[in-house]
């Protein structure tokens, strides 16, 4: 997995190999880098610091491994540390004996408790339960009428009324009680921490109703404010768990890291996006990978899953296989992977992704808007043989898109070569051709006979993937097997030990998470 | 077996798509407001005269009762050059952010009861800054600099460097862009808000709404956002708190509609200000980032006339808001930066990046939930009040 973090080490650390062992000297220039990409990441002044002593413990004394650089080991040890801070015991809800089961909200101001509260909802329904939600936000315009359009959305009934917080609270506990609701979720105003009336109001709600839950509503794009709000709330709450929010932006998230330091309470769900749907457990490895701003390529395949065409990306790389990838292919198959974002976020989150694609400048998705209007002002003849295309042609094409005819030779030569390269064999040719292919997809097929029915590739499967795709992949690399995924030792690490680094402190994204516009109805989202 | 070719499709696409595109030109789009509408600097006065208080015709030997018509206004006397002088009173920025300067000050404080400068000094001095959200690039640039001015003998001692930091804080703050905000030019002003999801756009239209007005100037809300549940109700409610006239559309509209039928309306009815709320948007999601450049492109055809793009950034944001500045930049031209929640324990420090790097300045400062919790940004405010 190579990406500007890496790069800095390798840079600090290349000329280990001699050696044998990472001696403390070594190391310290490497943690030094490791504490910058840290704060960088918006992790704590004082969680990094701790971090970095636990990476050094780890790190020091160790035989440098066969199959990791030096600099892969200690991110790799870094990584796996970060997993082990996030992780530990992921929260298994259970219910109360007398229902309901209250679930309280609490925390900042817009940091996405009113989007959540009807997550939750609709997730609890999921899991097979009768939710009500109480709108016991009274402060913020119309906030109560936004948690009744989600409700509705959600499909689960949302109580209130304009008297004050406690009230509503107690109200709505009642509610549920009458309606037989089992679960009652209690969504509440932000607040500032350091207010102390309406630190003590939300006490006084969470004393009237006893939730058997609290959860901490934070917005991952929180800096190192995160740790003392997190520690007041805790002060005041007892927090059960911390919901992350707007993890589909491409904020590192480090105040996931403090704020799970500071309450020690699991990270209970993760939010990606503003439907209903954008919801999910968290995952301690994936975020350890974003933090290091080593990309999130699960998410990105999950993604995927959901927001492909399957029959589109199907055919594409059906046709891509066969050579037989067109212009048309490639408008089609840019739609798809436009639904999915900034195509530079894309492309940052990919490791083993040729280093003059990862730097994101290069990417300008205004160029990409261009592209399509040329292959859009072309005739389905002309996409399907551009050789077709003459000095008249090209003419025509560049008024019709508002381009010039140099910019319309210049996608004509690009396409011309990507699909020559594409048909080498060191190319695809090579990562998919005959045995590979077949011995990636048994891989694949076992992972996902292990995994249940449309589960989607996660670190397992993609670590296979990876080792099928072998060194004949990109520039060496596979698709991220090593330190990025699950922190697992470097089963094919050999293979993602090739080239396609970044620029070292090229100022690219960070790991991104993209999220595809969401469809259904709502007008451009 | 269907998500093997949904990963080969993906690595693919994006592939070929990089290779294609990106490979070629370098050329960036067009930068930033490199024409904004703030350049050309005039002095956003009232230009209709605030409303007169009403007296009572005085009889004679009567005690003259003057009543004043609502609302209250406070408008500026002088044409003066600092926009600073309006209403806001200067201590508060200070007082409101006071609540948990602490723990910078505190660093400070134990860094000038020492003799020297030493190790643990610059350390301290570097975890304040870090924990002020300055970030490392900044920071690190920040304390290079003082070492080695230490170093060469130009400051000595601690209180001196301590010093020296206010004053390069403060300058790093510094701007020859304009900092008030824009009223200049033909047609109907709008003023457009962007930012990511739950920054406080919508509070900050209203308090700007309740500011202008009691500037003397007619404003009218245009409801933007179409996307999320209840957000026009929410600008409808800060319409009817302030007075003003708002202009909505249907949910799940589009925005750019709702603007253009604000800007015609403002034009018939000889409204001075439009101020456009619009949806909360990640800048990562490259469609959104579509819309928003559409809405304003449309809030721009005239009469409409696009003088200010607020990036509203929320005070507790890390080093993200440094990219969501760029981004919301390199878009749609950001103007200025309203900064709010600084009533909060953040520090807001990421201002200082975004300053420097991108000569965004910041025009406000939000400070609470109310209707009047606007000030306009003081550089040497706002770095007192990480110091004392």
């Amino acid at each position: 997995m190579f990406d500007a973090l890496s790069d800095r080490l390798e840079g600090i650390l290349g000329r280990l190999r001699s050696r044998g062992r990472l001696s403390d000297a070594d190391v310290d220039e490497a943690l030094r880098e490791i504490r910058t990409a840290l704060l960088e990441a918006d992790v704590d002044v004082g969680v990094a610091r701790s971090l970095v002593q636990g990476v050094r413990a780890r790190v020091v004394g160790e035989e440098l491994s066969k199959s990791l650089s030096p600099g892969q080991q200690v991110v790799k040890a870094v990584h796996d540390q970060l997993v082990e801070v996030l992780g530990g015991e992921t929260l298994r809800l259970t219910y109360s004996p007398a229902p309901p089961t209250v679930v309280l909200l609490a925390g900042l101001q817009g940091s996405g408790k009113t989007t959540t509260s009807a997550k939750l909802a609709r997730w609890f329904r999921q899991q097979g339960r009768n939710p009500l939600l109480v709108g016991a936000d009274l402060q913020r315009p119309a906030a109560v009428e936004q948690l009744r359009i989600l409700g509705e959305q959600a499909g689960v009934p949302v109580f209130s009324e304009p008297t004050d917080p406690v009230a509503v609270a107690v109200g709505g506990l009642r509610e549920a009680q009458r309606l037989g609701r089992d679960v009652l979720i209690v969504d509440t105003a932000g607040r500032l921490a350091i207010d102390e009336a309406l630190m003590d109001e939300v006490r006084r709600v969470s004393d009237a109703v006893s939730p058997r839950y609290t959860f901490l509503v934070i917005d991952a794009m929180t800096g190192q404010d995160a740790v003392s709000t997190a520690r007041a709330f805790h002060e005041v709450l007892a927090l059960d768990g911390v919901i992350l929010t707007k993890l589909d932006g491409d904020a590192r998230g480090g105040a996931a890291l403090s704020v799970k330091d500071v309450v020690g309470r699991p990270i209970a769900f993760a939010s990606t996006g503003e439907r209903l749907a954008d919801f999910d457990l968290f995952h301690p490895d994936r975020m350890a990978s974003r933090i290091l701003g080593m990309g999130d390529v699960l998410t990105l395949i999950e993604q995927a899953e959901r927001e492909f065409d399957h029959d589109v990306a199907a055919e594409g790389a059906s046709r891509l296989l066969e050579g037989r990838f067109t212009l048309e292919d490639f408008l089609s198959q840019l739609q798809q992977v436009k639904k999915l974002g900034s195509l530079g976020g894309l492309l940052s989150l990919m490791p083993g992704v040729p280093k003059e694609l990862k730097n994101s400048a290069a990417i300008d998705d205004g160029q990409v808007a261009q592209v399509e209007a040329i292959i859009r002002s072309m005739t389905p003849r002309e996409r399907g043989d551009p050789a077709l295309i003459d000095g008249a042609r090209r003419s025509r094409i560049a008024r019709g898109s508002g381009t010039t005819t140099q910019d319309v030779n210049q996608l004509l030569r690009q396409f011309k070569d990507a699909q020559q390269l594409m048909r080498s064999p060191g190319m695809l040719g090579g990562m998919l051709g005959g045995g590979g292919r077949a011995k990636m997809a048994e891989a694949l097929a076992q992972r996902m006979g292990g995994m249940g029915e449309g589960a989607g590739l996660d670190a397992p499967g993609l670590e296979s993937l990876g080792a099928g795709l072998g060194p004949g992949g990109l520039s060496g690399g596979g698709l991220g097997a090593g330190p990025s995924l699950g922190g697992r030792s470097g089963a094919g690490g050999g293979s993602a030990g090739g080239s396609g680094r970044g620029r070292p402190g090229s100022k690219k994204k960070k790991g991104g998470r993209v999220t595809p516009k969401g469809q259904g109805g709502r007008g451009g989202r | 077996m269907l998500a093997l070719w949904i990963v080969l499709a993906v690595v693919v696409a994006a592939l070929v798509v990089g290779l294609v595109v990106a490979v070629p030109r370098r050329g960036r789009a067009r930068r930033g407001p490199g024409s904004a509408p703030g350049s050309a600097v005039t002095i956003d006065r009232p230009r209709a005269a605030p409303p007169a208080p009403v007296a009572a015709p005085p009889e004679p030997g009567d005690v003259p009762v003057t009543e004043v018509a609502a609302p209250e206004v406070t408008a500026p006397e002088v044409e003066e050059l600092e926009p600073e002088l309006e209403e806001a009173p200067v201590p508060e920025l200070r007082e409101r952010m006071g609540k948990t300067r602490g723990l910078f000050s505190g660093y400070v404080r134990a860094l000038r009861s020492r003799s020297s400068v030493d190790d643990q000094a610059w350390d301290d001095l570097e975890e304040a800054l870090l924990r002020a959200d300055v970030g490392v690039a900044t920071t690190t640039a920040l304390l290079e600099d003082l070492r080695t001015r230490v170093h060469d003998g130009e400051l000595r001692g601690a209180e001196a460097v301590v010093a020296a930091l206010r004053e390069d804080l403060r300058r790093s703050l510094d701007t020859t862009e304009r900092t008030g905000l824009s009223l200049d030019g033909e047609g109907i002003c709008v003023w457009l808000f962007v930012g990511v999801n739950g920054v406080g756009k919508t509070t900050t239209i209203g308090k700007v709404a309740r500011r202008e007005k009691n500037a003397g100037r007619s404003v009218l809300l245009a409801a933007g956002d179409t996307f999320r549940a209840a957000a026009g109700e929410q600008l409808d409610q800060w319409a009817q708190r302030t007075g003003v006239e708002i202009v909505r559309g249907a949910e799940g509209g589009d925005p750019s509609a709702v603007v253009f039928d604000a800007v015609q309306r403002a034009q018939a009815r000889g409204n001075d200000l439009v101020l456009a709320d619009t949806a909360g948007r990640l800048h990562t999601k490259v469609n959104l980032v579509e819309e928003l450049k559409k809405i304003r492109r449309v809030a721009d055809r005239p009469p409409g006339h696009v003088t200010e793009v607020l990036l509203v950034l929320d005070a507790t944001t890390g080093q993200n808001g440094l990219t969501q500045a760029r981004q919301f930049l390199d878009a749609v031209g950001v103007t200025g930066v309203v900064l709010t929640k600084l009533d909060g324990s953040a520090k807001g420090g990421i201002v200082i990046a975004i300053q420097r790097e991108l000569g965004l300045p910041v025009k406000l400062v939000g400070l609470g939930e109310g209707p009047d919790d606007l000030v306009p940004f003081d550089p040497d405010e706002f770095v007192a009040a990480l110091f004392e």
